[in-house]
């Protein structure tokens, strides 16, 4: 069970992704978790077969229980390419669409990084006849093959054969990723302290509905009470940023920048954008703090076995506030790469899967800094505390209208209150204040971001 | 393409961005963005959403135009 976060003390297995057999690569997503901040997925940092699952759907540990054993697998499952394109090869390995029965999975598509690779399906063999597409979309829904009436030749499973199939695993109501659940039920769960992983759906497809979460039983804490799962997701962060008070001592620096050249070049670039890449002054300054760091790696670095181990990459963490009054920071890696339209989608992909609770395992421990904003309500500034492991966090106040001086004159001008939380085991406000100086610069000039 | 129609889609497409809403938490003149907690972002994924679902454009200018429910209906009838 990895550690999603120094807030992290154990997690629930929610759903396995893999099977006994599969062949997984590096990246891979193997499993889904809960934790206090939602159904994360778990990504693989191993290549080989998976040798056994020996934590079960449903089960919470602590962090650090061996989820599962993966071997190299060599002598049980054999490498795709190396299947014979003899009559030996069955059916079901092969491209039906063309009629061709002897075209084995092809090496490309496992590579393409389907969930199911070349390997899994040869596993399998012995299982009714269907296509790779046609296995990939049943992973997808969660409907196994074994159960499915093929409607194609020589009762070969099809596309069409899948669509509205009842869809079997105990873990049904999770399905590509997303637990289904209503809104309605999971307020209730919410309220009621109920772990969703825990709940049976009776809904379509195994959604669960409000029945369900009013019929399961509440977790119990030692004293008694239910604990709601934003309660836990609370104590998770306080403990989290107990011990940044009690380990970081934190100092902070601050720096009023002018965002007018920002903000007028935003209007004029969204005027002339297809309302679908639209960006958001947030995008502006997520790149411009990407950027200042590349400049000031004291400040993007983690602290591990007592020492900054600075970054080379930048992966900003982002401070997401979840409906309901929780607190999420994943990470968006190489925040200072790309075009601003690929980051955009990039930070409104993270949001959304960040409140509806789908969140990767390497988003929760990949990031370098944790950037803050909470101006949307119009706040002045914010003081952030420091996310361990990260040895730094900025943090934005609301962009006002300011009586501001320019070439002599007093003009308004929209203000933003940028402050710089840093680490003094790691750098001084010294380092800080040119980290902000820098901002400001790379904000002046936002055609360049 | 009735009112009712129009509010049935807005609505969708606000759930979409943020499921957790309930239908009868939206109060047609209140302020969405206090009354829901919606964020910039969330008003753009909006903004989104109905341009993908009616063909509708928003431009930014406008946003103080579709502030309430009941703006936005109103707007977005105008245009469809």
């Amino acid at each position: 069970m990895p550690s999603l976060g120094a807030d992290m003390t154990a997690g629930t297995l929610a759903k396995w992704r893999v099977a006994v057999g599969d062949r997984i690569s590096h990246g891979d997503i193997i499993a889904e978790v809960e934790t206090d901040k939602g159904l994360i997925e778990v990504e693989v940092f191993e290549t080989g077969v998976v040798e056994k699952l020996l934590v079960g759907e449903g089960e919470k540990v602590p962090v650090g229980t061996v989820l599962a054993e993966i071997g190299a697998g060599a002598a049980t499952v054999p490498e795709s390419a190396s299947v014979p394109e003899s009559a030996s090869v069955p059916e079901s390995a092969s491209v039906p669409a063309t009629g061709s029965a002897s075209v084995p999975v092809s090496a490309s598509e496992s590579a393409a990084g389907s969930i199911i690779s070349a390997g899994s399906s040869e596993v399998d063999l012995d299982g009714p006849m269907a296509s790779p597409a046609v296995r990939r979309r049943a992973h997808e829904l969660d409907v196994s093959l074994r159960g499915v009436q093929g409607s194609g030749e020589h009762g070969r499973i099809t596309l069409d054969d899948l669509e509205g199939f009842p869809r079997g695993s105990a873990a049904a109501a999770i399905v590509g990723g997303r637990l289904r659940i209503s809104p309605y039920a999971r307020r209730l769960a919410l309220e009621r302290g109920i772990d969703i992983a825990q709940v049976r759906g009776t809904g379509l497809s195994g959604a669960i509905q409000a029945r369900d979460v009013l019929s399961a039983k509440p977790s119990v804490q030692e004293s008694g009470k239910p604990v709601s799962a934003s309660e836990r997701m609370q104590r998770a962060i306080a403990a989290a940023m107990t011990r940044a008070n009690d380990e970081i001592p934190h100092y902070y620096v601050e720096q009023s920048i002018d965002m007018g050249n920002a903000l007028t070049w935003l209007r004029e670039a969204n005027a002339s954008l297809n309302v679908t890449e639209r960006l958001v002054s947030g995008v502006l300054v997520l790149r411009a703090v990407a950027r200042a760091l590349r400049k000031h790696k004291k400040l993007n670095a983690t602290w591990q076995g007592g020492k900054p181990v600075p970054s080379e990459e930048v992966h900003v963490g982002l401070a997401v506030s979840l409906r309901g009054g929780g607190l999420v920071a994943p990470a968006l890696r190489n925040t200072d790469e790309g075009s601003l339209t690929d980051l955009m989608a990039r930070m409104t992909d993270l949001v959304s899967r960040a409140r509806s609770g789908a969140l990767r395992s390497s988003e929760l421990t990949s990031a370098t800094i944790t950037l803050t904003s909470l101006g949307e309500r119009g706040v002045e500034s914010v003081t952030p505390i420091i996310f361990p492991p990260q040895v730094a966090i900025v943090g934005c106040g609301a962009t006002f209208e300011r009586p501001w001086v320019v070439d002599g004159q007093v003009v308004p001008r929209p203000v933003m209150r940028v402050t710089l939380g840093g680490d003094h085991r790691v750098s001084n406000g010294h380092q800080g204040a040119r980290f902000l100086s820098a901002l400001d610069r790379l904000l002046q000039e936002p055609e360049k971001l | 393409m009735t009112s009712d129609e129009i509010r049935a889609t807005l609505l969708r497409c606000l759930t979409d961005v943020a499921p957790d809403i309930a239908d009868e938490e939206i109060e047609d003149d209140a302020d969405l963005r206090d009354e829901l907690d919606l964020d910039s972002m969330d008003i753009l994924r909006w903004v989104q959403g109905i341009h993908k679902a009616l063909g509708v454009e928003i431009p930014e200018e406008d946003y103080g135009k579709i502030a309430s429910f009941e703006d936005a209906i109103a707007y977005v009838a105008a245009r469809v």
